[in-house]
């Protein structure tokens, strides 16, 4: 080895040495999965068997032709899609609240963003209270109108309501957050300079604030779609998936599928699908990611 | 409420602090009726027409709780689990940014371990649930700290938090450290450390959260109260007491979330600001 060479081979054991520990648990916990999960959808397995029977393509087949399955992609879509347009919707109103000159805006933001800290589960059981129809914080109030409480137990359509305004709530601060920090980043001479030339409110907002404000919201709306997909703790605590399914999603399905029913293969095709979903949304948020930078 | 100095009050502000007021109502009511209802007695909370306000306030579902299910051990679980998660993040994430920023390896080397990184920032942790039970089961590791621990230990996020928080930072410091004869070690012990310092905090609180509220993980790899974490735990309260006892539930769900709460007061600037950097930079 010449002189030159030494530092090169000393730097990059460093490197190594600095990275390994890192890298080596992401492969074992990330990427070997995907491996195993797509190896998993091909075989029948029970997960205790020391024998996996191999089946091909008959596990996708059979989830496929369900019915069910099409109700869950159904229910996912449903759920993800008003809890996202809701929290987006809740997040702009609130950033656009909270960025006036109001005294106590900071500790109004400091509440509003404190539900997304906040455990999955606990949050769940404060909302199967708050809706328990017999003696929830809702029936009491409506009781004052002598209005009946829907019961968001045992209806399917109010079982969707109760998961999705669990959701708003807890998500909405987030977006709130990044909205305020994004408004903060408007040039305040673009307003002046529409002020002179007669803009109102309405025209301001429409010219100004949203285009400016763009990247932001789309930022929003992704991680807002990424995570209500991958959202469980709230749906398993609320509904179970349940009544008869009307809040079965991906995500719980592939915990029922796997950890209730001890199907390995269905499992494995649910890791498979729902892998193939995100990437295609976190490849969609990269780029919103990239064109936020480049605005 | 403005002084004597501030000027009159126009309609569009009474308005939006109206439109405050009613947020705050809105988002801070779920909570108080949980603080509420964990000091009202049974009697009071099955009651039509019922109380907001605790009638006697009572501290009597706090034990109560407690001996319901063994909340003291869940305590302690979710405690190490998410010290240990916390410290371990926060460490490889540090050491892995700190390489592929400042060390001269060959630009492949660095390309390729940045490149592992970045890619496994688009597998979600729900995605890989089942393979790793499997992993986990065949290593006899299911219910045990390190099962709970493992999948969890390092964190691309983080990583990739620091490295472009490190990309920002004055890159002379650390040539003139090494001019000086530091080692790789001692730079960033005693150089990009302190500097990176806010970005490590937040990684850190990041860790705390989501090691603290995680429930599909160790809902699966526990299955023995000696290992539950509180989250899971309280779920086993809530199906222990059914709906029957909403104060009980109520005073294990203040056990939960109290702590974040806490921590939010303490560090609220940090967090928010975290947040609104990671997603300036996508």
């Amino acid at each position: 080895m010449n002189r030159r060479q030494i530092p090169l081979l000393r730097e990059s054991l460093t490197l190594v040495g600095f990275v390994i520990l890192n890298i080596a648990l992401i492969c074992a916990f990330t990427f070997y999965p995907l491996i195993q999960g797509i190896q998993l959808s091909l075989y029948q397995w029970d997960f205790i068997s020391p024998f996996k029977i191999f089946v091909g393509a008959r596990n996708y087949v059979r989830m496929f032709s369900d019915r069910t399955f099409w109700q869950i992609m159904r229910n996912t879509f449903v759920f993800t899609f008003s809890t996202v347009s809701l929290t987006v919707l809740s997040a702009f109103g609130l950033a656009l609240l909270l960025s006036l000159p109001l005294r106590g805006r900071e500790l109004t933001r400091g509440v509003v963003f404190l539900p997304t800290l906040l455990s999955g589960a606990a949050i769940a059981l404060v909302f199967n209270y708050i809706l328990d129809d017999r003696y929830g914080m809702l029936t009491q109030f409506l009781h004052l109108f002598k209005i009946k409480s829907p019961s968001f137990y045992t209806d399917p359509f109010w079982a969707m309501v109760g998961i999705v305004v669990t959701m708003v709530w807890k998500q909405a601060g987030y977006g709130a957050v990044i909205l305020i920090a994004g408004l903060q980043g408007i040039d305040h001479t673009l307003y002046e300079a529409a002020a002179i030339d007669g803009a109102g409110r309405r025209a301001r907002l429409w010219y100004i604030t949203i285009p400016s404000l763009a990247p932001m919201l789309l930022f929003v709306v992704v991680t807002g779609i990424l995570g209500a997909f991958q959202s469980f703790d709230i749906i398993k605590v609320m509904t179970n998936g349940g009544p008869v399914n009307a809040t079965n999603v991906l995500v719980y399905n592939l915990y029922e599928r796997g950890f209730v029913n001890f199907e390995a293969g269905p499992a494995g095709v649910l890791t498979v699908v729902i892998f193939v979903i995100m990437l295609v949304l976190t490849i969609l948020q990269l780029q919103v990611g990239a064109r936020n930078n480049a605005v | 409420m403005p002084s004597n100095t501030a000027p009159r009050i126009s309609l569009p502000q009474i308005l939006a602090y109206i439109a405050m007021g009613i947020v705050v109502i809105l988002v801070g009511l779920p909570l108080i009726w949980m603080l509420f209802a964990s000091f009202k007695l049974t009697d009071e909370i099955y009651r039509m027409p019922g109380t907001f306000f605790p009638e006697h306030p009572t501290l009597i579902n706090y034990p109560a709780a407690w001996n319901a299910v063994p909340f003291g051990r869940y305590f302690a679980n979710s405690l190490i689990t998410t010290f240990a998660a916390t410290a371990s993040k926060m460490s490889l994430a540090m050491l892995c940014a700190y390489a592929l920023v400042y060390t001269k390896a060959p630009k492949w080397l660095k390309d390729g371990a940045f490149l592992l990184i970045v890619a496994a920032l688009m597998v979600p942790g729900q995605v890989v649930i089942v393979p790793n039970y499997v992993t986990m089961s065949m290593l006899h590791w299911a219910d045990s700290y390190q099962g709970i621990i493992l999948p969890n230990a390092a964190t691309a996020f983080g990583t990739f938090l620091l490295r472009q928080y490190c990309l920002g930072l004055p890159y002379e410091v650390v040539e003139a450290a090494e001019i000086d004869g530091a080692s790789h070690w001692q730079r960033l012990w005693l150089v990009i450390m302190p500097m990176a310092q806010p970005a490590l905090v937040t990684v850190g609180l990041f860790a705390v959260v989501s090691e603290w509220n995680d429930f599909l993980w160790p809902l699966i790899i526990t299955n023995t109260n000696e290992m539950r974490t509180l989250p899971i735990g309280l779920y086993r309260l809530y199906q222990t007491e059914g709906l029957q006892s909403w104060g009980i539930i109520m005073a294990g769900t203040v056990f939960v979330v109290a702590p974040i709460v806490l921590l939010f007061v303490r560090s609220q600037k940090f967090i928010i600001e975290g947040i609104a950097a990671g997603a300036v930079r996508g």
